[in-house]
């Protein structure tokens, strides 16, 4: 169990140009699991990830990690929703978070070898990762950011515009890191995937956390009224 | 039009027979310029990383300035050069006026902000690319300045070019500052202008065929070494 949790985040919120982006947000998340985080188009999705993560500064309030936050930094990995290729071969995109901890070149380049072959790109290695399509791309961020063995991933709508097939992928690699004990926060859309992946559900609208706590209970009884229109798939504003 | 056949003729005689004034002018070019290009590099491409990674007060004013500068006078330049080499300057006491150091000198400062302002404009576009990526990896301004010249080499490449181009064929300020002394300092553009004023049209425009030809051999001698458009992206 990762020494990482609980992350407790109080009071926190984060504003550009005189916009709220996210918060004030109060939460606990406990280590283990899945937690798929819902809310419709703009609603801070994507701003909370980068909060708890720690892209977006805060402008107040407080993330806590239960160990230092440069620990904390070093122990977690994100996946955009359109993947950040750096402009080099797949196996170097591979290498290089490997190399950036240290790990000798030889080793580094064996563990991405391996990583890229379990995402089923083990045929792409010395292909420019520029050049990749959308579920290659995404598969190749889900293993660059895995391949650090995380105890926490972020990842941020990682299966849209992906077919079912780069997306049932995705899922498997990201069951395997669940049960591995990677924790897994993440962001979508797909009501279907939510209820697939999710151990936890949490509703967000305006930047704010309307409803969090365990799927079943919340996909069966959403509590507030905004939660159980987006759930019916009412137009929620 | 006969001036510029003969000029053809007389550049492929000039090289058919590797005259040798041409090729000590030759050589002597590519040297200040290589030496001037070199140098620039080393100043312009991590300061243009740093411009697009950091923050600091008064970044958008030296960026300005940086862009400003690339339109700077080489004429300007060789005077101010000249100042401070010239035996009542500050640095007279080192003697290398009229001398290819000189010519590097003066060089190294036109052509610094323009490699800089070009490598600031794909490192700064690359920055906004990798900016969530690398801060999400938990990169060092070090390891993020590195990673971002690397993977940018082939448009910083373009901007050496673009510096070696503007150092070649400078004639101004290493005209001030390198005298064009025979056998000293003279390079090509710099006997370019003196057989022009010499009235010998078709020596002056062989030179240039051959100083043409010399930018781009170089030039190709790059693309060709780092690669460039060998990997085809359709």
């Amino acid at each position: 169990m990762s020494d990482l949790f609980p992350l407790q985040v109080s009071d926190a919120q984060v504003r550009r140009r005189g916009k709220v982006l996210v918060g004030p947000v109060d939460l606990t998340l406990q280590a283990g699991g899945v937690t798929i985080v819902i809310g419709p188009n703009g609603s801070g999705k994507t701003s909370l990830l980068k909060m708890l993560h720690g892209i977006l500064r805060l402008n107040r309030g407080v993330v806590k990690w239960a160990c230092t936050t440069d620990e904390a930094q070093k122990r977690q990995a994100f996946v955009f929703q359109t993947p950040v290729m750096l402009r080099r071969t797949v196996l170097e995109n591979l290498v290089y978070p490997l190399r950036l901890l240290k790990v000798p070149k030889t080793e580094a380049h064996q563990r991405a070898g391996d990583w890229a072959g379990r995402v089923g790109l083990g045929d792409a290695l010395r292909r420019q990762a520029t050049v990749l399509s959308g579920g290659e791309r995404q598969k190749l961020a889900m293993a660059r950011a895995l391949i650090r063995d995380p105890d926490v991933l972020f990842l941020d709508e990682p299966c849209a515009s992906l077919d079912g097939r780069a997306m049932r992928e995705i899922e498997t690699i990201l069951q395997n890191a669940a049960a591995s004990g990677t924790r897994i926060i993440m962001s979508t859309h797909d009501m279907g995937q939510a209820r697939r992946l999710a151990d936890e559900v949490l509703f967000i609208l305006h930047g704010k956390v309307h409803e969090f706590g365990p799927a079943a209970g919340f996909f069966d009884t959403a509590e507030t009224p905004q939660a159980r229109a987006f759930l019916n798939g009412d137009i929620v504003e | 039009m006969s001036e510029l056949w003969d000029g053809i003729t007389q550049a492929f005689w000039l090289i058919f027979t590797l005259d040798a004034d041409l090729v000590e002018i030759t050589l002597r070019s590519l040297q200040v310029t290589l030496t001037a290009l070199l140098i620039a590099c080393l100043i312009a491409l991590p300061l243009a990383a740093v411009l697009s990674v950091r923050r600091f007060p008064f970044r958008r004013i030296t960026i300005a300035v940086l862009n400003a500068l690339m339109g700077l006078p080489p004429v300007v330049v060789g005077l101010i050069v000249y100042i401070f080499l010239s035996r009542s300057g500050p640095f007279g006491v080192f003697g290398i006026l009229f001398t290819p150091t000189a010519m590097i000198i003066a060089q190294v400062i036109i052509i610094v902000p323009l490699i800089a302002s070009i490598a600031h404009q794909s490192l700064r576009d690359l920055w906004a690319e990798y900016h969530d990526l690398l801060i999400s990896m938990n990169t060092t301004q070090g390891q993020r300045i590195r990673t971002l010249l690397w993977d940018s080499r082939r448009a910083l490449l373009t901007a050496a070019l673009a510096g070696f181009g503007r150092g070649i064929g400078e004639v101004g300020a290493i005209m001030v500052v390198g005298g064009n002394i025979d056998h000293a300092t003279r390079v090509l553009t710099t006997a370019i202008a003196l057989e022009t004023g010499k009235g010998n049209f078709a020596l002056a425009l062989g030179l240039g065929f051959v100083l043409i030809a010399l930018a781009i051999a170089v030039n190709l001698t790059i693309h060709w070494l780092s690669h460039t458009e060998r990997e085809g992206r359709w």
